[in-house]
This record gives structure tokens, sequence and C-alpha cells, in this order.
């Protein structure tokens, strides 16, 4: 079963769940950082690497001695990647998707791709449990094939924990979709609130079961509560507001590890996690 | 005119109190919520929205099965897999690029242009405010990013205003670059935390490859006094002007929830931090410090 860790806003302890929840997982699991921009999961989990590999996208390249500069490349390309001169093709890298779209339109096959590499991922095991992490290149802009690529690595088999990034745009899309469950973490505090409804409303979109985890529980108001019951979202945990799990969270330790009266609330988590999946294949 | 945007390589380290604060500590500002995916200023701001335009989102497939001819070519050649055996096309992984557009025989495909958000001039206590609100599951956030902050020069150069306050968005991939790019300083909010002096490193990377001059402030930062020095220490190391810190303070969660910025709430050891670090930056974006 794949469960994404999502939350509207950063900084709200998805990767303190998602980690916690990997280290009381009782059988086969993986972790998997699809927050390719800022993956931190590595930084607490301290895994062994056993290899990486570049993360690439198809960039189109014109073989100028082919080129008659019909301009039709350019009517092609939705996303205005491309623009025609007199005496030269231009491809702007930064708004490429690497569709090839492009490729298919051109008349006189004068335009062939090559891989840009944008980003790696890596993969080993952390304990029992394995680990594997989506990292773009600094200056890129766009995550999702990242994403993709660490998702497909993982594939579905076994528990898959997915710390997806922060937002409700393409990359947490990329991170999110087709999981078989995603857990919106949240704070109690006005912001917390204001996030997680954009959070609920992407899952809602895209037709995931969710519920939600409040972190930090007893700082700030009960807003996040009322709007769950309001709407009918079960939190299925509170992780309360502890001075020792910011502590051992900010030297890269795992709060379970820390403190091991916290492991009964993960593990009920993720039972719970695993019951409303259980019950939806049933139904 | 000057441009100061406010980024957090981690979200929720308190990036938006400090642009709240500063908001309300600026007298000729305009701010300009580029956090479009989280906007969350608004909260502190209350702005009274004056113009309000819709923002066109990219370009969606739909596959009429009526017409479809089953021939798969579609499916073979979408590069996104948004397309399944049913060939029914999955929005949420759709990029929009044509592709099937283009290949299919039978004229099945429809490529639909969605309002992919709206974008607001405002005006709020603290001076005019050009923010977002992008809808779920859309992308193009980089782009809405460069019309808020158009729209902001334009109001800052026509009212004589000094300053364009940024709340940019936490990462490092597209609404960031297009938050940062072409700025005065970006300050860059961090918590002592081992994941927030990861991401602070790559975010300073960022702000290297645009070329932008880092300032960097420590939210907490006496959660892990440890990790404070070393994070001063190294953001130094990386060319980055540290400004100052703010410590650990429930009422920063109190303002919030009063909808005040921390400026305007009652006196306390976060509040003083804030301005200290507020006359700073103001001294470093004036050329005198
Ligand atoms: S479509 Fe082909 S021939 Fe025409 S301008 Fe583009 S690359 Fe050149
Ligand atoms: S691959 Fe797609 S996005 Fe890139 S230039 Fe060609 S048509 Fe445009
Ligand atoms: S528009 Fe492009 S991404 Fe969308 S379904 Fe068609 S081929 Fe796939
Ligand atoms: S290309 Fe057109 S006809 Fe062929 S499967 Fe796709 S939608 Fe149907």
């Amino acid at each position: 079963m794949i469960v994404s860790i999502a939350s509207g806003k950063g900084g709200t302890g998805k990767t303190t769940v998602a980690i916690n929840l990997l280290r009381v997982a009782p059988g086969e699991a993986v972790y998997a950082d699809c927050d390719v921009e800022e993956p931190n999961g590595r930084l607490f989990l301290r895994p062994e690497i056993a290899g990486e590999y570049t993360c690439t996208v198809p960039l189109p390249v014109v073989d100028y001695t082919k080129c008659t500069f019909c301009g039709r490349c350019r009517e092609a390309c939705r996303f205005n990647a491309i623009a025609v001169l007199p005496k030269s093709v231009m491809i702007f890298q930064e708004l490429c998707h690497g569709c090839g779209a492009c490729v298919m339109a051109c008349p006189e096959r004068a335009i062939s791709e090559r891989e840009r590499p944008i980003g790696k991922v890596s993969h080993g095991t952390s304990g029992n449990a394995g680990f594997v992490e989506g990292l773009l290149n600094v200056g890129e802009a766009m995550s999702p094939p990242v994403i993709r690529q660490v998702r497909r690595h993982v594939g579905r088999d076994g528990l898959v924990l997915i710390d997806a990034p922060p937002g409700t745009s393409c990359p947490v899309i990329a991170a999110v979709n087709n999981t078989d469950f995603c857990l919106l973490v949240t704070e109690p505090t006005p912001f917390g609130l204001h996030d997680l409804k954009l959070a609920v409303a992407m899952v809602r979109a895209l037709g995931l079961p969710h519920a939600v985890a409040i972190n930090r529980a007893g700082l700030g108001d009960r807003g996040v509560h009322d709007y769950c019951a309001a709407e009918g979202i079960e939190i299925l945990a509170e992780i309360p507001n502890d001075r020792r799990i910011a502590e051992a969270y900010a030297h890269g330790r795992t709060a379970v590890e820390e403190l091991p009266e916290l492991r009964p609330l993960f593990e009920k988590l993720l039972r719970a996690i695993g019951e409303r999946i259980a019950a939806r294949g049933a139904a | 005119m000057k441009q100061l945007a406010i980024v957090s390589g981690k979200g929720g380290t308190g990036k938006t109190t400090l642009t709240a604060a500063f908001a309300a500590l600026a007298d000729n500002a305009v701010m300009a919520d580029c956090d479009v995916d989280a906007a969350d200023l608004h909260l502190i701001l209350a702005p009274e929205i004056g113009e309000r335009h819709s923002f066109a989102g990219g370009l969606t497939a739909t596959i009429d099965s009526e017409a479809c001819v089953i021939c798969g070519q579609c499916r073979e050649m979408c590069r996104f897999d948004a397309i399944d055996e049913t060939f029914t096309v999955d929005a949420a992984a759709c990029e929009g690029c044509g592709v099937c557009y283009d290949v299919c025989p039978a004229g099945a495909v429809t490529l639909t242009n969605e309002v992919a958000g709206e974008w607001y001039v405002s005006s709020t206590r603290f001076g005019p405010m050009v923010h977002a609100a992008l809808n779920v599951a859309q992308e193009n956030s980089g782009k809405l990013v460069a019309q808020v902050r158009q729209r902001a020069r334009e109001i800052a150069e026509a009212d004589g205003r000094e300053l364009i306050i940024i709340d940019g968005s936490p990462g490092i991939g597209c609404p960031v670059i297009s938050s940062l790019t072409g700025v005065d300083a970006v300050l860059v909010c961090t918590e002592p935390t081992l994941s927030g002096q990861h991401d602070l490193e790559r975010v300073l990377e960022l702000a290297a490859h645009f070329d932008v001059p880092a300032l960097v402030c420590v939210n907490k930062a006496d959660l892990a006094p440890d990790m404070t020095e070393a994070i001063v220490a190294h953001s130094e190391e990386k060319g980055a002007r540290f400004v100052g810190t703010i410590p650990y303070d429930e009422t920063v969660v109190a303002a919030m929830i009063a909808a005040r910025a921390l400026s305007e709430h009652e006196p306390s050891p976060a509040r003083e931090a804030v301005e200290e670090i507020w006359r700073t930056v103001r001294q470093i974006l004036n050329g005198e410090a």
C-alpha cells in the first residue's frame, strides 16, 4: 500500500510523521522522499546508499542541416518554449516539458532529443527499511519528472511511505496522485488551518482517501478541530507540542527512538491508515 | 525602488510572520504575496480587494469516447502516463502538451484552457498588496508569481513607493525562482534544525546561482543553540549575511490568532528581535550597512 504524507504548508511535520511511521512499521516498508526540492528524510534515516542514478528529461536538439525554419515546431509547442528565428531555432530549456510534440511536428525530421540531467535518485536501506530519495538540481524549475522517477523506482509493493513536497500544485500532485491514502499533517494555527483547507480541496479533487494528523497539538487554537468536525474529516492522531520532540527533530533524531512513549501513537496511526485502506478495498 | 524577497527553504519557519511584521514596520512599501501555492499573508493583512483578475492555466486534454476509435496512439505517445487503458485522461497527470490531440486520427481529443487561479490588487492598513490564489492541482505557479511581481512593480512606480516586500514560497523550484530573480536582497528565514540547515544550504546555492545577495535570520534560535551557531557560521562561509535571531516565543502564535502583525501585538522578545532585524535589513537595502 502507498501512503502519501502531505501538508498544504511546509514545516508542519510531514517528515517527522513519515519517518516515525516508518520506524514503527512491522513489515517490509520503504520511505520515498518526494520532497525533491528540499529532501530531509536522509538526515533522520541516515541510509546506507546502495546506488544512485541521474534523472533526465528529453530536450529537443535541432539539426540545422535539415531545418528549413518553417516554424511548425513552434506552433506545436504548447509551452512557448520555442522561438524560430531566421537562422536559428531557440529552445528555452526552463520552459520545455520534454513532451515531444515538436519532434512529431517537424516535417523535415530535423529534431532529435538528448537527455538533459535535472536531478538524481538515490536508493538504499535504513535499518530494515528501504530508502529512496529524489534530489532536484539547484536552478532547475521543474521537479515533477524527478518525483515521477522516485515513484517508478519504489513501485507498489509492501508499505510505501511517500514524503510529499509542501503546497497544492504540480509537484505535490505528482507525489500524491494515485496513492492509496493521503495523510494531511497540519498545525492547530490559523495558517495551518488555511493551508489544510487547500490541501483538502486538492485530495478531494484527486479523489484520494484522506485523514488529518495534527502536529504540535496544544499549541494555537481549536480551528482545525472545528473544521474537521464540520467537514467530516477524521483526525487520526494528535502529536503533542513537546519541546523534546522539537529538540530531537532539530538534531536529526527520530521522536520514537528518543521518546519511546510515543511509539503507541504512531503504531495506532499506522494501523488506522491500514484499516481505512482495507475498508475501502472491501467496499 | 528596492525589492526584498523573504523565503525559507522549508516552509513554516516564520517567513510570513516576518513579512507581515515588515509590512507593518515599513512606511512606504508594496506587499507582494508570491507564496501563491499556500498564500497566508492575507490572514494577517486583511486586504480589501480592489481589482480581481483571472489567471489562465495550461491546457487539459479530454477524450470523447464516442469519437475514439481505440487506436491507442495517444496513450503510446503521452509521456506523462496521463491516459489509462480505457482512454480516459487523468486531468491531474495531464500536462497539456497536446501530443494526444496531434496524433489522434479521429479528432476525439479536445484541449481546454482552464482558469488556474485569480490575482488581486488590494489595499491593506499597511499599503497596497498584490496577491493571488492558485486553484488546487494547478501548474504555472511560476508564471503567476511573475504576474504578481510585475503588478507590484507598476504600483510601486506609479505611487512612488520605495520598497516591494515579497513573501516567497518554500522550496527551490519554479515559484521560488520567479520570486527571487532580480530582487535587491533575499532574506532567508530558517530554523535551527538539521533540516533547516540543509534547506538553507540549497536556497543559498539558488541565490548564488541567480546572483542575488542573501541575508539569513534564524527563528526559534534558542531551541537548539548549537545548531544556530552552526547555521550562522555556515551562512557566512557561503557569502550570506547574518542579520539576527528570533527567540522561540508563544506570542508569535497568539499574534497570528489575533490576526495582527507581530509588531502590532503586545511587546514580546520575538517582536523586539524582528524589529531589530528590520532595522538591519533596511540599512543593508539602503546601502548604509
Ligand atoms: S519544424 Fe523542423 S524544420 Fe520547421 S523550424 Fe522546426 S526544426 Fe526547423
Ligand atoms: S519537447 Fe514539448 S515543450 Fe519541449 S520544446 Fe518540444 S514541444 Fe515544446
Ligand atoms: S495533453 Fe499531453 S499530457 Fe495531456 S493527455 Fe495529452 S499527451 Fe498526455
Ligand atoms: S488517439 Fe484518438 S482515437 Fe486513438 S485511442 Fe487516442 S483518442 Fe482514441
